[in-house]
């Protein structure tokens, strides 16, 4: 027989029965109250987050918490709303020709938004065809080439590209990018390249060609890590077949890697193409910032982004800014559909919600 | 035709690991040669040595002479690309490419090595589907279905296939059945054993019925050294080494 | 048997192989230089300038040598607090809802939106807090730049905390509704402490993200000379005043752009390790 002698007494309801035929003396001491000690703070801390009702607590975090979920899509609407509402005024007044009018004039109240549009894609469209290549190398090397040591090593460096803030790509855009390219890279261009007309007229160092280089750079993060997640999600039994066949390393990976990726790198390609076009500070700040349509990479252009930037605190009138809105929401529907599209690209590949960093 | 392999000496590593030990063993042309033993006994890592597979492995390299007819395998003029061109391999599970159709499949070795001819291909690619017994079943589908459209023992046969197209001289068969059902498998089995005629066939199987079915010749692993190596009806009947008698018994393994 | 295959593998190839592996590590190169030269850069360039009167001192009128950005310091700390106590709640209660409550096809909903708000150009989003806020407020302030800067927030943080919240084995919330926790005490006392570290490095990368935007802030927080530490007054910012330092034809406002970006860039880099510190080390209860 153990120790404790307390048996379990029934309760009223059971009065008849006052000698229970067996004594369950083992279950005792589990039913004293400890006062002191892990196992009291554990019952104190149970009983107190233990209300008669927790439907009603329950109740209000379930709102609460909804209600900061709807926000996100709240603001995404005002947003939305605010950019169709404040260039409603331009829309009306220019209709569809704003987007091919050559002339932005403010004097005159004129407003035509091809410069910033043809500046916008241009500098975009340089900057992936810098951008692409390199990203694509990085991401090879890394996944196929590197050794496992330096692995970590060179995809921080790379990420580290995307943590510094446009302004300050930028600065070294300006003091130190673009003197480079009016001393000794334009000079070169011109005399080897310059019968393209591409590489022609006045130097200043800023201009279409120093934003190419400096969206490019700011572009190759983003890039770059999605090509190697969809290399990395490639199974190894594909480079090994490839590799059995009897290939080369660089004709495994041509075969066995890019070929089954190409789908997710066309969504990262879409991706950095998404994040270039809303790139605003580092572009208004070496781009030259002249509202002109020139075939030369030498020459100054306009972004959309950077004629907000640049006038949209000094505009005059509500038409002045009811176009530069105007140009804002243009911006907004593209990058939307650029976005989207990138995404849908990226998940087919990785299958699902992969995370992607923009 | 398909040639001998003749190994003497073949140490393994893994890192710092020795996984082989000293093997020797002289594969004869034409046969098929069965390779057996417990889980971790070095079988798979043996057969990926004879084709240079081994060493695409980070860490893990090789040692020793293996001679595949007149090649010498570990040589050191010898160039690994060129020795997998010359000595095929199937793997586990069947890995068809995705994006290519199953005429692109077939053809990807071919590819590889620089093959233009449009009317030589559609001739090699007809002749290694035949070999591997999927001309039949495809033969109207070659450019419109995908290589992973197919069913689990059309895709292996599909990569036998693939694997014949660049003409080796040898082919190694790492367990190509144990992802298959069993008509599939059985399907295997009869293709290799026609396949000995062109070919010398090496095969990984922890199976041993299996091995008993297709196999001349059988070798025996354990622990990363080859203990028996002899004919499969002997190793299977009357072994001489006593661990092989206490793994075809079933007593381990 | 007659090999039709060619017996070696031809110089074609092996040329194409070395070039490729040529090919790739040159991209590494030509795209590790730009950021070592600008660290340089910042470095050489910016620490001359980074002296007290820098750190204490307000701009002196254009042309004026001396002075500091004191003020643009202040202020981006403040704006950034206000930014913080607008993406902080919305961004993790999101990521709750989208884990613990969001598993439909509302959650999916809410999920793409946030995608939506995280591609915005930061620009686009300036444009529509200055009309929410500045206009009807008749003036700049750091509570609007705060606001611009918290939306920016939001889908980074809400993003970090679904994916960390989802990591949190089910087991750990089904051991505590059997103990009679409800489900509102769950999610917050052990789901979300459980993967507090994530969450938190969520939030110091949003947070770091948007310590160095500017295009948002040029039409809402606006940028100021002077002291101001009134949220409703236009205030300066680190990164506004570099930008219009930078963009300026004076030479020692060029030296002070580049101390200001080098204590930025320190900032941020701060920012990061020491969060990183703080959850390595596990002082936060519960953290993984």
């Amino acid at each position: 027989m153990p120790d404790s002698v307390d048996p379990i007494k029934p309760s009223e309801p059971l009065g008849g029965l006052q000698k229970p035929v067996v004594s369950v003396p083992s279950l005792a001491h589990v039913g004293k109250e400890p006062k002191t000690g892990v196992s009291a703070a554990l019952l104190r801390k149970i009983r107190s987050t233990h209300p008669r009702s927790s439907r009603i607590p329950d109740a209000v975090f379930g709102v609460l918490i909804l209600l900061t979920a709807i926000s996100v899509f709240a603001i995404v609407a005002l947003v939305a709303w605010e950019l169709v509402d404040k260039s409603r005024m331009s829309l009306h007044q220019f209709g569809i020709g704003f987007f091919y009018g050559h002339d932005w004039d403010p004097v005159e109240g004129n407003f035509g938004a091809m410069p910033f549009i043809y500046g916008t894609l241009v500098s975009s469209f340089l900057a992936l065809l810098l951008a692409v290549p390199a990203s694509i190398g990085v991401a090879v090397f890394v996944t196929e080439m590197c050794p496992q040591r330096l692995r970590a090593i060179i995809s921080f460096l790379v990420e580290l590209l995307a943590a510094i803030p446009s302004v300050i790509y930028g600065l070294w855009g300006i003091f130190v990018l673009a003197p480079l390219l009016r001393e000794y890279v334009e000079p070169f261009l011109a005399k080897t390249l310059g019968w393209t007309g591409f590489f022609t007229g006045p130097i200043y160092g800023l201009g279409m060609l120093a934003a190419a280089i400096i969206m490019a750079i700011m572009v190759v993060p983003v890039v770059a890590s999605i090509t190697r997640e969809v290399m990395t999600a490639v199974p190894q039994n594909q480079r090994e077949a490839v590799l059995a066949l009897g290939a080369t390393r660089w004709e495994m990976i041509r075969m066995g890697v890019l070929r089954n990726a190409r789908i997710g790198i066309v969504g990262g390609i879409i991706l950095g193409l998404g994040r270039a076009l809303g790139e605003t500070m580092a572009v208004t700040m070496v781009i030259g910032n002249r509202p002109e349509v020139a075939k030369s990479l030498f020459a100054p252009g306009y972004t959309m982004a950077s004629v907000i930037a640049n006038e949209f605190t000094e505009a005059t009138g509500d038409l002045y800014l009811s176009a530069l809105v105007e140009i804002g929401l243009a911006l907004f529907i593209v990058t939307l559909i650029v976005n989207a599209l990138a995404r849908l690209l990226v998940w087919s590949i990785t299958g699902g919600t992969a995370r992607v960093r923009a | 035709m398909g040639v001998g392999i003749e190994v003497r000496g073949l140490n393994a590593w893994y890192g710092k690991n020795l996984s082989l030990k000293a093997i020797d063993m002289s594969v004869p042309a034409n046969h098929v040669t069965a390779v057996i033993g417990p889980s971790g006994c070095g079988k798979s890592t043996y057969v990926r040595c004879l084709n240079r597979m081994h060493e695409t492995i980070p860490e893990a390299h090789a040692e020793g002479s293996v001679k595949v007819g007149d090649m010498d395998v570990y040589g050191s003029g010898s160039d690994p690309v060129e020795v997998r061109r010359r000595i095929g391999m199937v793997f586990q599970k069947p890995n068809p490419f995705p994006t290519m159709s199953i005429y692109g499949n077939v053809a990807a070795g071919l590819k590889l090595n620089g093959f233009r001819n449009r009317k030589q291909m559609d001739e090699l690619v007809e002749r290694s589907l035949k070999l591997a017994a999927l001309w039949e079943e495809v033969k109207d589908d070659l450019h419109k279905k995908s290589g992973a459209s197919l069913s689990g023992g059309q895709q292996q046969r599909l990569c036998i296939a693939r694997s014949l197209a660049v003409e080796p001289e040898v082919l190694l068969m790492d367990e190509p059945a144990s992802a298959l059902d069993p008509i599939s498998t059985s399907k295997i089995e009869e293709l290799i054993f026609q396949l000995k005629q062109h070919y010398t066939v090496v095969i990984v199987t922890h199976n041993m019925q299996q091995a008993a079915r297709v196999a001349e010749l059988t070798g025996f692993f354990l622990m990363g050294s080859l203990i028996e190596f002899d004919k499969t009806e002997k190793i299977f009947t009357n072994p001489a080494d006593k661990r092989t008698e206490d793994y075809v018994t079933g007593r381990f393994g | 048997m007659s090999s039709s295959a060619p017996q070696e593998v031809s110089l074609w190839r092996r040329v194409t192989n070395q070039g490729a592996t040529l090919f790739a590590v040159l991209a590494v190169i030509f795209v590790l230089v730009p950021l070592l030269a600008i660290f340089v850069y910042l470095v050489i360039k910016g620490i001359g300038s980074v002296n007290l009167a820098f750190l204490t001192q307000t701009p002196k009128p254009p042309g004026e040598v001396g002075g500091g950005m004191a003020n643009a310091i202040v202020g981006t700390g403040l704006i950034l607090a206000v930014a913080s106590l607008i993406g902080l709640p919305l961004g993790i209660g999101s990521g709750i809802y989208l884990a613990e409550y969001g598993r439909n096809r509302f959650g999916d909903l809410i999920r793409f939106t946030a995608d939506v708000l995280n591609g915005v150009p930061s620009i686009v989003i300036g444009i529509a807090v200055y009309s929410l806020v500045v206009v009807r407020q008749k003036h700049f302030s750091a509570f609007s730049g705060g606001i611009a800067l918290g939306i920016m927030m939001i889908p980074t943080i809400a993003r970090a905390t679904e994916e960390m919240l989802l990591m949190v084995p089910n087991v750990i919330r089904e051991a505590a509704y059997g103990l009679g926790i409800p489900k509102w005490r769950t999610t917050l006392s052990i789901s979300l402490r459980t993967a507090s570290a994530g969450v938190i490095t969520g939030c110091m990368l949003a947070f770091a993200r948007v310590a160095g935007e500017t295009a948002p802030l040029l039409f809402t927080a606006f940028g100021n000379q002077f002291w101001n530490l009134k949220l409703n007054q236009p205030t300066a910012a680190l990164s506004l005043q570099v930008f219009t330092y930078a963009i300026s034809p004076y030479d020692d406002w060029h030296k002070q752009a580049w101390a200001g970006a080098l204590i930025l860039i320190l900032l941020i880099v701060v920012a990061v390790a020491a969060v990183r510190i703080v959850t390595s080390r596990g002082m936060l209860k519960g953290g993984a």
